[in-house]
């Protein structure tokens, strides 16, 4: 059916010895409106790596991570995490959406949203309590944004609103990590300290994937790479796969970075 | 005389029917105010007017099942339910549009709101033609009847009221996560669609309930006012729902008592009218977010700004005096020379020496219109000078900002710099240059003088 991409045969050997991987997605395929966005993905990504997932805008990266995460409904496929579906490996997993995808505005504390993180645990009915609202405060601690706790979240600026994100996902204490772009549109500081954060969650032995824009900085900021466009056109160690060739296939031949600059910087005004 | 005692004993609820119609209506306020609120959140505002218009097809066609049933058609729960049913089956109707078309919930809303009601108006013109229907007083759904409010409209509303207070008390978080961010709600395994259906069985309970006394048309009103209002004051959930509830119910108590002086007043308009006063109360003075508050902070900030300018003016002149020393001497600086430092307008500039001499900052004006700095003025000065060229200064050193444009770039910041962030500058500054205790450094780049 369908060609096994080259690392196929070796990470299943590595799953053999250390236990089910992280993230198994087969045969995923995804539609809105009967248009496919994603189409036959297979992928498999080995414990304790930082993965960019990189592609054309449209090219269904947050509709992966959706679909990851049972958030839309699947056409076709199988996604399983650490060898179970998403409902039973719920727990394990933190998720980090886009900024756009909420009302900044919205009536709560930048310590409110990140408690949010601990609900899963505290379960229907039980209020926040002192230890949700600790937990949230050492998770705002480590993005750097202990002092802006009682801050409502429109008074944040775009930078600490997705680090408040971060944060939040981060309280979960999960071992995989779903990002949708959290290097979109933040300052120089916030991508810094973003970096820091998921090279630290890597040292714990933590797995995440990134959905990433800036093709300049994937190389240094990430050491497995998964290029997408509807399908994986590659997928594995970001210094084998992440190459003009692919990036060629990626982007249909019509790639340069100029244009996906100009793209984005009409996106963010 | 005895006019007086009627009013005394309105406001005081003396007469029975008066204090029962007034506490209908508090209680009602409040509940619509707390759900209003995550209405409002939740983006959905208008879901309560689609939900409200919708339930009047509901009650014409139980008011005919009443009648197949054998009954006289006119009763309440019977009607209530079936304004229930078609309510919540309207936004279902929405819901379903939104998700399988390209339509846009204000475009399914529109539509969904419009057809019902009129179906509804079809129907209720059908009843009143029947013999049953002469006396079926179903018209009272449409605008409210408050003042005919009996004991058993409080029971169904004081049921109400505490159903809704229990469920937000009880899914308060989960509520607030929802109306948050609901794919991260759904992410954790929260089963988002059900609290979505809670959420609007909620707000159908208060529509439906609000029916007999503002009617369909203005029960939106109650349900978005008071929570827009409360959002002028706060930006904490739960003052929100809190603030919004008070509101919904003062202007339930208000509503209801000027209408109870008033001959002939309906209620339900008079309390939409006494929600307004308090929304534009809110929308002017609020604490957080009213207009003349921020346009009062802006215009603040702007006074400060000004003053700012014109003592680094001064300040960077009298420097130029005397290149050799630190020593800065006070001398009278004319008019023009300070004139020539920004491009402000003499008007302007006038303004600002006027605020200046009010504060004690400069001397007045001498006739030769030259004007000089007091002690207090200088010290004052000084200070804003050091600030303006410590942040230039670390915008070179750090954000890699050019000597010749820092001026400006660092004009827009220092004016809303903290002692705190001052202190930082200087902690990171102070190695690099001899900017120790309170001396002002040096401009990075060359002043341009004045004329």
């Amino acid at each position: 059916m369908n060609a096994a991409p080259e690392h196929f045969d070796q990470t299943a050997k590595e799953s053999l010895v250390s236990g089910p991987l992280p993230l198994v997605i087969q045969d995923l395929t995804v539609a809105y409106h009967r248009k496919p966005v994603i189409w036959d993905v297979d992928l498999e990504i080995p414990e304790g790596k930082l993965v960019g997932i990189v592609g054309p805008n449209g090219a269904g990266k947050s509709t992966l991570i959706k679909a990851c995460l049972n958030l839309v409904p699947r056409t076709s496929g199988e996604v399983s995490i650490y060898g179970s579906t998403y409902e039973k490996a719920r727990k394990r997993v933190g998720y980090v959406p886009q900024r756009e995808s909420v009302d900044w505005d919205f009536p709560v504390s930048a310590l409110d949203v990140v408690a949010m993180g601990t609900y899963g645990t505290l379960g229907w009915f039980r209020r926040v309590n002192k230890r949700s609202k600790s937990l949230a405060m050492q998770a705002l601690d480590r993005v750097g944004l202990a002092e802006y706790a009682d801050r409502q979240i429109s008074q944040l600026s775009g930078g600490q609103q997705q680090r408040t994100f971060l944060a939040r996902a981060l309280v979960q204490d999960a071992d995989i990590y779903f990002m949708d772009e959290p290097f979109a549109a933040v300052d120089a500081a916030t991508e810094r300290a973003i970096v820091e954060l998921l090279k630290d969650l890597q040292r714990r032995g933590k797995t995440c994937l990134v959905v990433h824009h800036d093709l300049a900085t994937v190389s240094q900021y990430f050491d497995w790479t998964v290029l997408l466009n509807m399908r994986v056109v590659a997928s594995g160690p970001t210094e084998a796969v992440f190459n003009q060739g692919n990036l060629h296939k990626t982007y249909g031949g019509t790639l340069s970075l100029l244009s996906e600059a100009a793209e984005k910087l009409a996106k963010s005004r | 005389m005895s006019e007086f005692s009627e009013i005394f004993d309105i406001l005081l609820l003396q007469n029975y029917n008066t204090r029962l119609v007034v506490t209908c209506t508090l209680l009602l306020g409040s509940a619509c105010g707390l759900m209003g609120s995550f209405l409002l959140l939740r983006r959905r505002s208008l879901m309560g007017d689609t939900l409200s218009h919708a339930t009047l097809p509901g009650v014409c066609i139980a008011f005919f099942i009443g009648i197949l049933l054998g009954g006289d058609g006119k009763s309440l729960p019977l009607l209530l339910m079936g304004a229930t049913v078609t309510g919540v089956f309207g936004c279902m109707v929405v819901l379903f549009i939104r998700n399988h078309s390209r339509i846009k919930d204000d475009t399914a809303m529109g539509i969904v709101l419009s057809v019902f009601f009129g179906a509804g108006v079809v129907l209720i013109t059908m009843i009143t033609q029947m013999p049953e229907g002469a006396a079926a007083g179903l018209e009272s759904f449409i605008y409210g009847k408050t003042a005919a409010m009996v004991f058993s409209d409080f029971k169904l509303l004081a049921i109400v009221t505490m159903c809704v207070l229990l469920g937000t008390a009880l899914l308060y978080k989960e509520f607030r996560m929802l109306c948050f961010d609901e794919a991260y709600a759904a992410a954790q395994g929260w089963p988002v669609k059900w609290l979505d259906v809670i959420l609007l069985a909620m707000v159908a309970a208060v529509t439906v309930a609000g029916l007999q006394s503002v009617g369909l048309i203005l029960i939106i009103a109650f349900l978005i006012i008071p929570a827009a209002a409360a959002r002028f004051w706060t930006d904490h959930l739960d003052q929100m729902l809190l603030g919004s509830a008070l509101i919904g119910g003062l202007s339930g108590w208000t509503g209801a008592s000027i209408s109870a002086l008033i001959p002939n007043m309906p209620a339900g308009a008079l309390i939409v009218l006494v929600a307004a006063v308090f929304f534009m109360i809110s929308l002017l003075f609020g604490k957080n977010h009213g207009v003349l508050v921020v346009w009062f902070r802006q215009l603040s900030l702007r006074g400060t700004v000004g003053r700012q300018h014109l003592l680094r003016a001064l300040y960077e002149i009298l420097e130029a005096d005397n290149v050799q020393s630190d020593e800065i001497v006070i001398r009278a600086v004319p008019f023009r020379q300070i004139r020539g430092r920004r491009t402000w307008s003499d008007k302007q500039l006038r303004h600002h020496l006027r605020r200046a001499y009010h504060n004690g900052l400069i001397d007045a004006v001498t006739r030769e219109d030259t004007i000089s700095l007091t002690e207090a003025g200088l010290e004052a000065a000084a200070r804003i000078t050091r600030n303006h060229r410590l942040w230039e200064l670390y915008l070179i050193e750090y954000a890699d900002v050019a000597a010749s444009r820092v001026d400006r770039d660092a004009d827009a910041v220092e004016h809303v710099l903290g002692e705190k962030l001052v202190a930082l500058l200087e902690a990171k500054l102070v190695k690099l240059h001899t900017a120790k205790g309170l001396a002002v450094p040096a401009s990075p780049h060359p002043i341009t003088p004045g004329d």
